[in-house]
This record gives C-alpha cells, structure tokens and sequence, in this order.
C-alpha cells in the first residue's frame, strides 16, 4: 500500500504536465468574477426593475421586494457573464471591451461559462421560491433570450441583432411589476416598449462612433452594413416612434399630468438630438452630434423611468392623505 | 530522500492573494443566502413556523 501511494502522485506527474493551461491555478480575483456581471449595466436593470416593481398597484413585503430585485440582478449578471464568455473572441479586438477578465486573460472562459449558469439557476430560483414562478420564468426566459437568441445566434448575423436583442434589456421593468402582482400587465408591456424602442437609437449611436472597432471584430452592426446615413434615418425613424410611446402611459391614465409633460419634454429633447444626428455630414468623424445622442439618451432612460416613479409615488402619497 | 517528496503546486502570492479573495466572496455570498432564506421563510410562512411540537 504504502509502496502505491508513493509511486501514483509520481505517475501522475510524469504523464501529465503541471505547467499546462489545464492545470493553471487561477488569479482571477473576486473582483473579476464582478466585473464578469457587468456591474454598469446591472445598475440599468436593477433601476427600471424597481420602477417596475414600486409602479405595481399592489404592496409587496419590503424584504421580499429587495430579494426580487436581488435575484434580477444576478439573473442579468449572469447573462452578462454568459456574454462574456461566447464573446472573448470579438472582445479582444473591440478596444471598448479588450480589457474584459476573459480576453485580458484573468479568467479562464471555462470558469466565466460556469459562474454564469450557476448564477442563473441560483437568480431564477430563488425568485421562482422566494417571490413567484411568473417572475422566475421571465427572468429565465430574459437570460436565455440575452445569451442565447441574442449572443450566441444574432449578434453575429444580422444587423438587427440589437433591434430584437434589444427585448432582453427591455423585460426587468416587466418581471419587477410581475413580481409584485403575479401578472403581466398593459402598464408593464408600455415600460417594456420604452426600453424596446431606446435600444437601437441608443446603441446605433454609440455604433456611429464605434463603428471601426465593430468592422474589426466582423460584428455586423448598422453603420457598417447599411451605411452611416442609413443608420442616421433609423435612429431618427425611432426616435420619432419612442418620443410619443414615451408619453403612452398618461394618455392611457396610467400616470399624472406632471409625467405627460416630462415626457413629452425628454422625448422632444430625443427627437432634436435623433435630428442632429439626422443632419450630420457624411465626413464627419469626430460625431459630435451621435455621442451627443448617445449620452442625452442614458439620461432620457434614467430620467423618464425616474419620472414614472416619482409619479406614482406621489398618486399613491396623495390617495393616502385623500383616504 | 528526494525521490519520497511529494510533487506540488506551490502558489504565488499573487495566486494566494486571488484565492483568498475569491474564498471570502464566496463565503459572504452563502452567508447572504442563508439569512435570506431564514428571513423570507418567516414572513412568507410567519413567526408560527417556529412553533414546533417537541
């Protein structure tokens, strides 16, 4: 016996080399693992998810709400990591984005594909037990359109990729509102569209200005397929469908007067950036006018979410005090 | 002798530095995770879920 376990460690190493790839003892920090989740966008998803969430018509106890949003977050941050791992290809030519743990080289793909499942079957089931199976499913649903129908299969392939992909940013105001009530609701699907019709303008801006380190990576994004003044039609066309769908949840009565109009106002202020961009020469390359857009449009996101929420908070303060 | 030494991986400080880090990440994350259950199980259930016949 003794005689064995001397000999097999030794066998062991003789056959196979310690120094291999396979055997590498990893670096990667738990700060890594973080960045994996893509913590700025995170902090887009945890925000509209809770507008979604406060917005809902009924109460939810205060602790469970924090562990629905929770478990929304780590479910997109999972998605994030899955990204992450199926892109480190196009990462690592992308200047943006070449610094990312698994390019970088900070973290195996390996452990990236891991950390993403787990997180995404721990995310889902614990709203699933915890909240409701409603919510649970369309945060599964949201990470397997996101990893799945958006990274895997169209972001490679057609230059509507962020036009359909764009429907997995667009679900946690939706599974917020679905945590709360059990249900999916018309106010819910009016948020979802907000975010639906935003995404092209705003990535197809940033793509504008990017649109070098898109052709590099082979990414068949807009500007580099259609044309630069093709793109700039498109982010006017949606502009002018997002700056009224935007003002959709006063005319329905879903929000107050003081929303209508903020509304109107940021979708106005859209539109004039979306012109802009509509009006940019052919030879400019510095884009001023498309990065313009790019930052007005995070601060419409930001705002008109912040709006909403403001709006029914105050409804329901005012309903309390009328009560 | 020599030959009885078993080969190892001997760590970096940098390699124990990242495994220590990923170490107590993990660690908080399970503690988060317990405490979440224990918490939500008593308001989904309330505090009668303690009440145990002995």
């Amino acid at each position: 016996m003794l005689e064995r376990n001397e000999q097999e460690p030794m066998a062991l190493v003789d056959d196979t080399r310690i120094d291999e790839p396979a055997f590498r003892v990893s670096e990667a920090t738990a700060g890594d693992f973080f960045s994996l989740l893509k913590p700025r966008v995170m902090s887009l998803v945890v925000f509209t998810a809770f507008v979604g969430l406060a917005a809902a018509p009924v109460a939810i106890n205060p602790f469970l709400a924090v562990v629905a949003i929770l478990a929304i977050a780590v479910g997109a941050g999972a998605s994030g990591a899955l990204n992450m791992w199926y892109d480190a290809d196009i990462d690592a030519v992308m200047s943006r984005t070449a610094t990312r743990p698994v390019p970088s080289g900070r973290v195996a793909p390996g452990e990236a594909l891991v950390f993403g499942l787990v997180l995404s079957a721990l995310s889902v089931m614990t709203l699933g037990v915890l909240v409701n199976w409603l919510s649970a499913a369309l945060l599964a649903f949201t990470i397997f359109f996101y990893a799945v129908v958006y990274t895997i299969w169209l972001k490679r392939s057609t230059p509507q990729n962020i036009v359909i992909g764009g429907a997995a940013g667009a679900f946690p105001p939706v599974i917020g509102w679905a945590a709360v009530t059990g249900s999916v609701s018309l106010e819910s699907v009016i948020l979802f569209l907000i975010i639906f019709l935003w995404t092209p303008p705003h990535f197809w801006a940033l793509a504008l200005f990017k649109s070098g380190d898109y052709e590099r990576a082979g990414i068949p994004m807009m500007p580099n397929v259609a044309g630069e003044a093709s793109t700039r039609r498109q982010i006017f066309a949606y502009a002018l469908v997002l700056a009224p769908v935007g003002v959709l949840p006063w005319y329905l009565g879903y929000a107050g007067a003081v929303y209508g109009a903020a509304a109107a106002l940021l979708g106005a202020g859209f539109v004039w950036y979306s012109w802009k961009v509509l009006r940019m020469s052919d030879g400019d390359r510095a884009m001023r006018p498309a990065k313009a857009l790019f930052g007005y449009s995070l601060l419409y996101l930001f705002a008109i979410f912040a709006v909403y929420l403001a709006d029914s908070v105050a409804e329901r303060a005012l309903g309390l005090v009328g009560a | 002798m020599a030959e009885d030494k078993q080969e190892t991986v001997i760590l970096t400080e940098r390699q124990q530095k990242a495994r220590r880090s990923r170490s107590i990440a993990i660690g908080i994350a399970l503690a988060a995770l317990v405490v979440i259950f224990y918490v939500a199980t008593i308001i989904k259930f309330g505090p009668s879920i303690l009440d145990r016949a002995m």
